[in-house]
C-alpha cells in the first residue's frame, strides 16, 4: 500500500492486488501494481503475481479506496484487548480427566 | 507525540527487529535511503533483461529459449515488486523511471557489459545471479516491510536462475573442445565484473555504519564477496573451468580463499558511464519508454471510454 504519492498526472492508478492461493483458503495482499482499469489490473496481476501457479482467483482494488487504520493509535485501538485473556480457551483449568473440551 | 519520541518510537522498534510499515513514522534518511536503493535495485532488474533479452531469439533449443523467457520475465517481475515496494516511500513510478533515463539514479554496473556469446547465457545465471542471490538473501529480513516482502518473492524465484544457469555452463563446459571454450572464455569475462558486484571495498564504502544498524544492509561487501568466491571456486570445480585469477589459493589459517586484487578503477569507470554498453542500455530503456508512449495513452483514453459508457449505461436503466 502506498503513502499519497505526488501522483503524475498521466500515470495509470495504482491497484491492490489479492490473491487466493487454493480453494478454501482467504485473498491475501500479494503487492500493488500499475494498470488503466480493472481488466488490466487483473491481468497484469496474472502475470505479475501468478507465474508459478500461486493463485486461483484474484481480487483487485484502487489502492485510493483502501482505508487503514492509523499506526499513531495503535496503543488506544489494540492495547484493550490485553488484559482480557479470559477470552482465550487456555484461561481455564479444567481436570484431566475432561477431554476433548 | 513529540519528534523525539517518534525518533525514539523508530529506534526502540528497530531495535526489538520490529518491521516498519509505510504509515509509521520514519526520519527523512532512513526514507532517502530507502528509496535509492530500492529504487536503484529495480533499474538493475529492469535494465538486468537487456544483455540476456539479446539471446532470446538464438537460443540453441526450443527448452532453452523458453527457459530464458522465463528467467527475464521474472527479472521484469522483480523490478515491478521493487518499484511499487519504493512507491510506498512516497516517490512515484515516474519520477524514479525519470532518475533512471536522465542517468541520475545507478544501476548495477555488471549489466554495462556485453553478451557475446550464448555461453554468457550461462556464465550470466550461474556468477550473475549466483551473487544477486547472496546480496539479497539477507534483505529478506530488512526492517522496512514492503522491501523485505518484496524480497522474499524475489529470493524464491532467483534459484532457478542461477540453476539454469549453472546448467548451461556444464554442458558447454563437458561439451565439444570448442564449447568448453566459450565456456571458459565466458568464466573469464564474467568472473571480476561479479565480484565488483558487492560493492567498493568496505574500507571505501560509505553509509555502512547507518545501514547496518537499518538492517538495509546485513552484512558488508568484503564478507559477501568473500564467501560468494568461496563457493563459486568450489563450483568451478565441478565444471572442470579454470577460475581467470592465478592468486586464488586456498588459506588454511583463514579458512577461505584468496584471490587477486579487483580492478577498481575499472569498475568506478563504469559506474561513471563509460562502461562497453552504458549508452545501450540507457538507449534502450529510454526508447522503450518514449516508443511505449502512445499505448500508455491509448489505454488511459480505453478505459475513460469504457468508464463513460458504463456511467451512460446506467442513467439510461436508472431513467
Ligand atoms: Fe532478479
Ligand atoms: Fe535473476
Amino acid at each position: 500500500m502506498t503513502q499519497d504519492n505526488k501522483q503524475n498526472k498521466t500515470e495509470w492508478p495504482l491497484w491492490e492486488v489479492f490473491i487466493r492461493s487454493k480453494a478454501g483458503l482467504d485473498h491475501k495482499h500479494a503487492g500493488s501494481l500499475h494498470a488503466a482499469d480493472v481488466e488490466m489490473a487483473i491481468e497484469n496481476a496474472r502475470d505479475v503475481y501468478t507465474r508459478r501457479q500461486e493463485g486461483v482467483s484474484i481480487w483487485v482494488v484502487e489502492s485510493k479506496n483502501i482505508h487503514a487504520s492509523d499506526p499513531a493509535q495503535s496503543e488506544s485501538m489494540y492495547e484493550p484487548a490485553n488484559d482480557k485473556i479470559y477470552r482465550h480457551p487456555t484461561f481455564y483449568n479444567l481436570p484431566d480427566e475432561v477431554k476433548y473440551m | 507525540m513529540t519528534v523525539y519520541s517518534f525518533q525514539q518510537h523508530f529506534d526502540d522498534k528497530i531495535d526489538s527487529d520490529i518491521t516498519i510499515e509505510p504509515k509509521d513514522w520514519m526520519p527523512d534518511d532512513y526514507r532517502k535511503t530507502l528509496i535509492r536503493q530500492i529504487s536503484q535495485h529495480a533499474h538493475s532488474e529492469i535494465v538486468g533483461m537487456l544483455p540476456e533479452g539479446n539471446w532470446i531469439s538464438r537460443a540453441p533449443s526450443l527448452r532453452r529459449k523458453a527457459v530464458l523467457m522465463a528467467k527475464v520475465q521474472d527479472e521484469a517481475g522483480h523490478g515491478l515488486y521493487l518499484y511499487s515496494a519504493a512507491e510506498t516511500l512516497g516517490i512515484s513510478r515516474d519520477e524514479m523511471y525519470a532518475q533512471l533515463h536522465s542517468g541520475k539514479a545507478k544501476y548495477s554496473s555488471i549489466f554495462n557489459y556485453p553478451t557475446l556469446t550464448w555461453a554468457d547465457m550461462g556464465a550470466i545465471g550461474w556468477l550473475v545471479d549466483g551473487a544477486a542471490i547472496m546480496n539479497q538473501v539477507p534483505l529478506c529480513r530488512t526492517s522496512y516491510g514492503p522491501y523485505a516482502r518484496a524480497m522474499v518473492r524475489v529470493c524464491k524465484e532467483e534459484s532457478f536462475h542461477q540453476r539454469q544457469g549453472f546448467e548451461i555452463m556444464l554442458t558447454l563446459a563437458k561439451g565439444s573442445e570448442v564449447q568448453h571454450k566459450m565456456a571458459q572464455d565466458a568464466f573469464n569475462r564474467w568472473w571480476w565484473p561479479s565480484l565488483m558486484m558487492f560493492g567498493p571495498p568496505d574500507a571505501e564504502s560509505p553509509n555502512t555504519e547507518s545501514s547496518v544498524r537499518w538492517r538495509i544492509k546485513r552484512f558488508t561487501n568484503d564478507e559477501l564477496r568473500q564467501k560468494f568466491v568461496d563457493v563459486t571456486v568450489e563450483q568451478a570445480k565441478v565444471l572442470g573451468l579454470q577460475i581467470p585469477d592465478k592468486d586464488i589459493k586456498w588459506n588454511e589459517e583463514r579458512g577461505h580463499y584468496d584471490f587477486g586484487v579487483i580492478n577498481w578503477d575499472e569498475f568506478k569507470n563504469v559506474v561513471k558511464g563509460n562502461g562497453p554498453c552504458n549508452k545501450q542500455r540507457l538507449e534502450a530503456r529510454k526508447s522503450a519508454w518514449e516508443k511505449g508512449q502512445w499505448v500508455r495513452d491509448a489505454a488511459t483514453a480505453h478505459a475513460e471510454k469504457r468508464k463513460a459508457r458504463k456511467a451512460a449505461n446506467a442513467n439510461t436503466k436508472a431513467a
